[in-house]
């Protein structure tokens, strides 16, 4: 059962991730793109993250495909058909990537990476909330300058005129 | 499936699928779907080294600040594309090429 | 941190930040932010009258407390900066304070109007915070810092009406003819740092008491510290900035000649007495009773009201000097006090005359008459009698009259000079000086005094406008008034013949810690010297000033002797007098118009010689061997190999340029093909 949900797991992510990257319609990549990401959040459960799980799908699906469906309509009519989205350099990119990932999969099956075994925790909030208000506590506070500065940079951008 | 591996090719899969995205899309907020694509295989594998390295909570913490940083630059590439919707009155990236001229 | 180093620390901050704001924002402020710095001066005022209270509290002569930071560290080198803190200190901390106030409180009318009202409240507060500085110092960099600044912030206000030629000339004076000692001081402070290594007055005080510093280099030390306080102090021969600083606004004056600029050679002096030597001592004591006795009789002469008491400044501070000179530098310190209240008040005095003169004239429309010329006064008494009795007060404390605060001071420096004539015969020349200054100060006051408020009226339409000033210059005249009385100066003790009280058991004479072949006259000795020397020097002085104020009583008041048939008979001594001794002029012949002309040789060998024959010939040569080269280069290596490299790389750019597509992603192909084989090689 858990192998089969696995596979039908990474599945629905791939195939929606190749959809996101290949759809000739904007709006079919960004209903895509919810799938890839709602798949990702079902990774991290099997990789006993849940609490990870639950931010994923608040900010990612919450929050920035939103804010990507915000951007298509606004700079597109609704109306109008060319919605519609072309690429370039298809047959350059996909032996380039092709490539790439080769490279990248010899790499990861001829490394022979240090695992180590360890019981599964009761539950990672509480662990990461300690981390977060001791070891990482200045990142922590850094980010949220880095958000605070997001935002207004975002909408000194985004101002109409100069 | 409690294999480290398969969590890493399935990272790589959606980093190169990503990264394909990246070059080939003409289209600005689809170039950044793709950058999400690639922040989420960074992700998973932050988080699978975290589980099978001996359940260390620290590759988790990472993958959270990872999701912070990319709800900032969502935001602030979303600015980017509409400010050049503006000016160019067309959000193709390649066609604010500048640099050549 | 305790509790005297934090008030001095606030103390010390609040006029610089009142400076800040006023001179930034001052012009925007409601009634030009004059309130910010009276604030911050009477905030000074009353904490270093709590700090006052507690030194009366711990009434201890010995009180000392420091604190200092270490400000540059560089290994050996190290300089720290703090402050130090004992019973000067604190007295002349208040004596700032309040006379600052007064003159804070005095200018809100006497500067009404003014077209630069918030600057001038930013330059007083500027003055306050460097004189302060130089109080509180604990080394010589902080001393030498603050010195500056209040030549700069005195630069500042003496030339502040700077429209006025003579006020801008005044001002550049009183900084140039300070500048002279300066560099003499920075000498003296220069010696001291070679020689012991620190800055601070105590490594100082124990440098020289270890003999890291003997011989003539420490003398030629104390001398050069000696300068700067000439220079300050506005002491013969560097006296000459003095009486033209009277161009400044009066409040600006009374500062000045009270509080800060002038007291800062004589507190210098105080502060540094340990580390004089004999021979320095001489020096001194000479120059300063030379400054008391030659300025005093060019008082006599002077017609203008703050001439007056600009050249009676310069013999009174000759009088403090000439007293470290002979050792009793407490008595110095007296007299400093004592002088400031008096003199203070008299500048205020007077600007409360010449503001009066002032309305009556403009009433009048006349723009001719000199408001500062005492022959156009006369007979004022009546109109401005709050002015006339403070004034009075303070000309009898100047005078040296007994019950105030003037005589008691006077008569210690005095009875210094005796006793130090008396241990050394041949310097009785001293005294002379000494006493022969009391005579003639008490002369030229009651002079000042009858020739202002006496007599009939001289000019009946200037006097029947005079009136009374306002309640703001009123306040500080009648508060320095009653400073004047020895009653505050003696306390607990009520007999106005001794100068035994509060300041007398707290403010003790400390011996030197110069070696003892080459020190001066032992400082205690002094003091028990001048226990005998007191009566005397009291009984002299008191014939003195009688003889003097009887002299002028004769003279203006009563009118049995002519001043014209006097001033006929004496007639080479009195144009010595009228002219200033000439010493303005003599320094025109003899230093500036030498140096100018000198200025004027060496610019013709610049100008007419050097720069037309030889910068200019070069300039020639260069021109034409640059035109041979420019053709060369320009025809031979430009056309030929400079545009033939051009047009190859041209051609070869045009290939390439095929290459930059000009879009990012293509960019971002090549460098994933780069990495890709980065990787392939690596892995091979």
């Amino acid at each position: 059962m858990g192998e089969a949900a696995f596979w039908f797991i990474v599945a629905v992510t791939l195939i929606s991730a190749l959809i996101v990257v290949s759809s000739r319609n904007l709006f079919y990549s960004a209903i895509a793109l919810l799938f890839t990401f709602f798949g990702v959040a079902g990774l991290y459960i099997f990789l006993w993250a849940d609490f990870l799980a639950g931010v994923q799908v608040l900010i990612y699906i919450g929050g920035i495909l939103i804010l990507i469906l915000f951007g298509i309509m606004l700079t597109h009519k609704i109306t109008s058909v060319d919605i519609s989205h072309t690429s370039v350099q298809q047959g350059v990119g996909g032996i380039v990537v092709l490539l790439l990932f080769a490279a990248l999969a010899w790499m990861i099956v001829r490394t022979p990476w240090l695992v180590a075994a360890a019981p599964e925790p009761p539950g990672t909030a509480g662990e990461i909330g300690k981390l977060l208000m001791t070891d990482y506590m200045l990142p922590f506070e850094v980010a949220s300058v880095l958000l605070l500065g997001a935002l207004l940079g975002a909408a000194v951008l985004s101002r109409k005129g100069n | 499936m409690e294999q480290l591996n398969s969590y890493l090719i399935v990272a790589a899969i959606l980093f190169c699928l990503g990264l394909f995205a990246v070059i080939t899309r003409r289209n600005g907020v689809a170039v950044l779907m793709g950058i999400e694509l690639i922040l989420n295989s960074a992700n998973i594998n932050f988080v699978a080294f975290a589980r099978f390295g001996g359940m260390n909570f620290s590759g988790q913490v990472f993958a959270l600040f990872v999701i912070i940083m990319a709800a900032a630059e969502a935001a602030v590439a979303l600015a980017i594309i509409i400010n050049l919707y503006q000016n160019f009155k067309s959000i193709n990236v390649d066609e604010a090429q500048q640099l050549q001229r | 941190m305790n509790i005297f180093i934090q008030y001095a620390l606030v103390i010390y901050l609040l006029p610089l930040a009142a400076f800040g704001i006023q001179i930034f924002l001052g012009k925007r402020l409601p009634r030009q932010g004059d309130w910010v710095s009276i604030g911050a001066v009477l905030t000074t005022l009353i904490l270093a009258l709590a700090m006052f209270a507690g030194m009366l509290l711990n009434y201890n002569p010995d009180f000392e407390t420091r604190a200092a930071f270490t400000w540059i560290d560089q290994g050996a080198f190290q300089i720290r900066m703090g402050f130090l803190i004992d019973n000067i200190t604190i007295i002349m901390l208040l004596v700032v304070a309040l006379i600052s106030s007064m003159s804070h409180i005095y200018s809100l009318k006497y500067m009404a109007g003014d077209p630069r009202y918030s600057r001038y409240y930013a330059f007083l507060s500027l003055f306050t915070f460097s004189m302060n500085g130089i109080i509180l110092a604990d080394n010589l960099v902080l001393l030498y810092m603050s010195w500056e600044l209040v030549g700069l912030s005195s630069y500042l206000l003496i030339g502040f009406w700077f429209e006025k030629d003579s006020a801008a000339n005044a001002g550049k004076k009183a900084f140039l003819t300070n500048r002279v000692g300066d560099i003499g001081f920075f000498i003296g402070i220069l010696i001291f740092f070679t020689a012991i290594g620190s800055f601070s007055y105590g490594d100082i005080f124990a440098g020289v008491a270890a003999g890291k510093l003997t011989g003539t280099l420490l003398t030629l030390g104390g001398v050069g510290l000696f300068m700067g306080a000439v220079g300050k102090s506005a002491q013969f021969p560097l006296h000459i900035w003095l009486p033209d600083a009277m161009e400044g606004p009066t409040p600006v004056s009374a500062l000045i000649h009270a509080a800060t600029m002038v007291a800062a050679g004589v507190y210098m002096m105080v502060r540094l007495f340990g580390l004089m030597t004999h021979d320095t001592l001489l020096l001194v004591a000479y120059i300063g009773g030379f400054t008391a006795f030659f300025a005093a009789t060019i008082a006599i002469t002077r017609n203008d009201i703050k001439q007056v008491l600009a050249y009676s400044t310069v013999s009174q501070l000759g009088y403090m000097i000439l007293s470290v000179g002979t050792g009793a530098y407490v008595a110095a310190f007296f007299h400093l006090l004592t002088h400031a209240m008096f003199k203070a008040n008299l500048f205020y005095g007077a600007g409360s005359v010449i503001h009066s003169m002032h309305h009556a004239l403009h009433k009048k429309k006349d723009h001719e008459t000199d408001p500062q010329d005492m022959r156009n006064m006369g007979g004022f008494k009546s109109k401005m009698p709050i002015t006339y009795w403070s004034m009075m007060a303070s000309t009898l404390a100047i005078s040296g009259v007994p019950l105030f605060s003037g005589f008691l001071s006077k008569d210690a420096i005095l009875a210094g000079t005796l006793s130090f004539a008396g241990k050394y015969p041949q310097h009785f020349l001293l005294p002379v000086f000494g006493f022969g200054a009391a005579l003639i100060t008490a002369f030229y006051m009651f002079r000042l005094m009858y020739m202002t408020f006496h007599n009939q009226p001289r000019r009946p339409d200037i006097y029947r406008e005079i009136k009374e000033s306002p309640r703001e210059m009123v306040f500080p005249l009648v508060l320095l008034a009653t400073l004047c009385l020895f009653i505050f100066y003696t306390l607990p003790n009520v007999n106005p013949l001794s100068d035994e009280g509060w300041f007398s058991t707290l403010i003790v004479a400390r011996d030197s810690v110069v070696p003892v072949e080459m020190g001066p006259v032992i400082a205690s000795e002094i003091e028990e010297g001048m226990h005998h020397s007191h009566y005397p020097a009291m009984g002299i002085s008191i014939v003195m000033v009688a003889l003097g104020i009887l002299l002028a009583w004769l003279m203006y008041l009563k009118r049995r002797l002519s001043p014209a048939a006097w001033a006929d008979k004496l007639k080479p001594l009195y144009r010595l007098s009228a002219g200033k001794y000439f010493v303005d002029e003599i320094y025109a012949k003899y230093l500036y118009r030498p140096v100018l002309g000198l200025a004027d040789r060496i610019g013709y060998l610049d100008w007419d010689l050097y720069d037309k024959y030889f910068i200019n010939g070069f300039g020639r040569v260069t021109t034409w061997l640059s035109t041979l080269s420019g053709k060369l280069d320009y025809d031979g290596l430009d056309q030929g190999i400079i545009d033939g490299i051009g047009r190859v790389i041209r051609y070869f750019g045009a290939i390439l340029r095929g290459l930059q597509t000009g879009r990012l992603q293509s960019y971002l192909l090549f460098a994933l093909l780069g990495i890709i084989i980065i990787l392939v090689f690596q892995t091979i």
